[in-house]
């Protein structure tokens, strides 16, 4: 059941070239993984929609690329400041699959350690764009870690059913090798709860709400 | 009307779906629908929103089922919530209008999207819009305006004249926002609909110059985030408030503002402001 909560920030972590943005879990439930949380952005008009990066007990944990404003609010939060935090929300990824193979591209890693948690010891294929972003890959130990030029998707066997997220690019091409695929996708969302049809995305022709379809969505 | 306020909560038109979040919806007086057209509408390609500094753009461009699924789907659907229905009405010109208000029957007001900036103005006036519909429903009919025409009062006094129940003011000022690394229109549609805190002066001006000049029952909208805003437009005239922008970063935003509404302190301003709009000259 999703719900909207005031949490203070535990802590505020860098991971490389990310942020891991600790919060008391207060009473939300932290949902699926591939789920999304909206979280107050200080000073800015609308939440900003986030991926479960990890739920150890008591906490909700959050990785965030500091992209644009919204993010770099979420970043500079410090131990003891409050925001208000709605979800769970959206359609996460289906955990009943045979071989899983966890895909992430950049800042998309961030709701695989908490699949991972949920799924078993599944194998995980990162792709960054620097070394100091790959930093963030400690977060899923063991993964296989590939940096540009190298492409995540060329570490794609064929029997795996890939779970993936990542920039629209990454999952087009991961959609291609794996048609079964799980993808997880993005879209510029004002609401996430299928008020503001801000997020609509072209789904099987026709524009849907990402943020009640998806964000989870099979690729073919 | 609710027995502990003065004056109806509704959402308004385009920001809650009430068949995604039912809870959210029955924290209100009346649910809003999106406007209907006659023809469903897939609306504009994305991106459709921007935050911009203390407000947002939209150009969802009237996104909904059209007017045949709307009545055999979506309506019976809205009915079992409980909740009081006003179905926002749109299209192209009198007659697109006219038609879907003489399909409706048994909800409690039809508000007349005579405003969305996101689609091409509709090439009937709007008093020759509410006129046909008048003819075609003896419903409430709510004339939804914008502030962006020189002279509102004058529009609100024509579609007074014309028939018109009500006013709901305002709908969204047309924006444009540009992504500061491309130098591009962050809308896919360039322009958009600006809504949020950054509206509520231009809401407070427009409410205020329609009542008085037609004393007609005002749904106020424009910026509102909590109980004081509501205040504020009680104060320049408008009878009901709806929630827009406020509720995509606070779906408790309707119990919210309620509760502070009834709470002690606030009751006698309320009080206060209702009594003044109502001599408002
Ligand atoms: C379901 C979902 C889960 C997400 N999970 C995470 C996460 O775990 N960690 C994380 O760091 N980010 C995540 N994001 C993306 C994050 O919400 C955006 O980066 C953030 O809203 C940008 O806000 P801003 O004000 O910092 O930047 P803005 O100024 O809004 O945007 C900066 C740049 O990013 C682009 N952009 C903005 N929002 C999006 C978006 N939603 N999708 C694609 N491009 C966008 C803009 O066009 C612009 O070029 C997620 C998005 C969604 C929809
Ligand atoms: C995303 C979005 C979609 C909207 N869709 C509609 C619509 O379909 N019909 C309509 O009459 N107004 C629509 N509006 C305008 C609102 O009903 C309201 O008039 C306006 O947003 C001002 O109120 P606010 O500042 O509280 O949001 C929309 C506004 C937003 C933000
Ligand atoms: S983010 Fe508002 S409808 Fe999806």
């Amino acid at each position: 059941m999703s719900r909207r909560e005031r949490l203070s920030v535990n802590g505020v972590e860098t991971v490389g070239a990310y942020t891991l943005l600790r919060l008391d879990r207060g009473t939300l439930d932290p949902g699926a993984p591939g789920q999304f949380f909206m979280l107050e952005a200080p000073g800015r008009l609308l939440p900003r929609a986030l991926s479960l990066c990890l739920a150890p007990t008591g906490e909700l944990a959050f990785l965030l690329d500091a992209v644009g404003p919204g993010t770099a609010a979420l970043c500079a939060l410090e131990p003891g400041d409050r925001i208000h935090v709605f979800g769970p929300l959206g359609n996460g990824f289906r955990l009943d699959v045979g071989r899983p193979l966890l895909v992430g591209g950049g800042i998309g890693m961030a709701p695989l350690p908490y699949l991972r948690a949920a799924i078993g010891d599944a194998p995980v294929v990162l792709g960054f764009r620097s070394d100091r972003h790959a930093e963030a890959a400690a977060l899923l130990p063991a993964a296989e870690v590939v940096v540009d030029p190298v492409l995540v998707t060329s570490c794609i066997e064929d029997g795996y059913d890939v779970l993936a997220c990542g920039p629209e690019p990454m999952l087009r091409a991961v959609a291609d090798i794996a048609p079964d695929a799980q993808l997880a996708w993005e879209a510029p969302m004002a609401c996430g709860y299928g008020a503001c049809y801000g997020c609509a995305v072209d789904i099987g022709g026709e524009l849907k709400r990402l943020c009640v379809e998806g964000p989870v969505l099979a690729a073919a | 009307m609710s027995k502990d306020l003065f004056l109806r909560l509704l959402n308004a038109s385009g920001c809650l779906d009430a068949l995604t979040a039912p809870e959210v919806a029955r924290g209100l007086d009346g649910f809003v629908t999106k406007t209907i057209t006659p023809l469903p509408r897939e609306g504009n390609a994305p991106p459709r929103i921007a935050e911009t500094a203390h407000g947002m753009l939209n150009a969802i461009g009237l996104a909904n089922p059209g007017r045949e699924r709307f009545l055999a789907d979506t309506l019976p659907q809205l009915r079992e919530l409980g909740v009081p229905l006003w179905i926002s009405v749109g299209g192209f010109c009198a007659a697109d209008y006219a038609e879907t208000c003489a399909a409706l029957e048994d909800v409690e007001a039809v508000e007349l999207n005579l405003s969305c900036p996101n689609v091409d103005e509709a090439a009937d006036s709007a008093a020759e819009i509410v006129a046909a519909c008048r003819r075609a429903t003896a419903l409430p009919l709510y004339a939804k305006l914008s502030a962006a025409h020189p002279d509102v009062a004058e529009v609100a006094r024509a579609v007074a004249a014309a028939g018109a129940d009500g006013l709901s003011l305002v709908n969204t000022l047309r924006g444009l926002a540009i992504d500061p690394r491309t130098l591009q229109p962050v809308l896919a549609r360039a322009q958009g609909g600006l809504s949020g805190p950054t509206l509520k002066p231009v809401a407070l001006a427009t409410v205020f110059a329609c009542y008085s000049a037609t004393k007609l029952p005002i749904v106020g909208m424009g910026g509102v985030t909590c109980a004081q805003d509501v205040v504020d437009l009680v104060a320049c005239g408008a009878q009901d408030v709806a929630l827009g922008t406020v509720l995509f970063s606070d779906p408790d935003a309707p119990v919210r503002i309620r509760t502070d509404l009834t709470s002690a302190d606030l009751d006698e301003v309320f009080a206060a402001a209702y009594k003044k709009s109502a001599v408002l000259a």
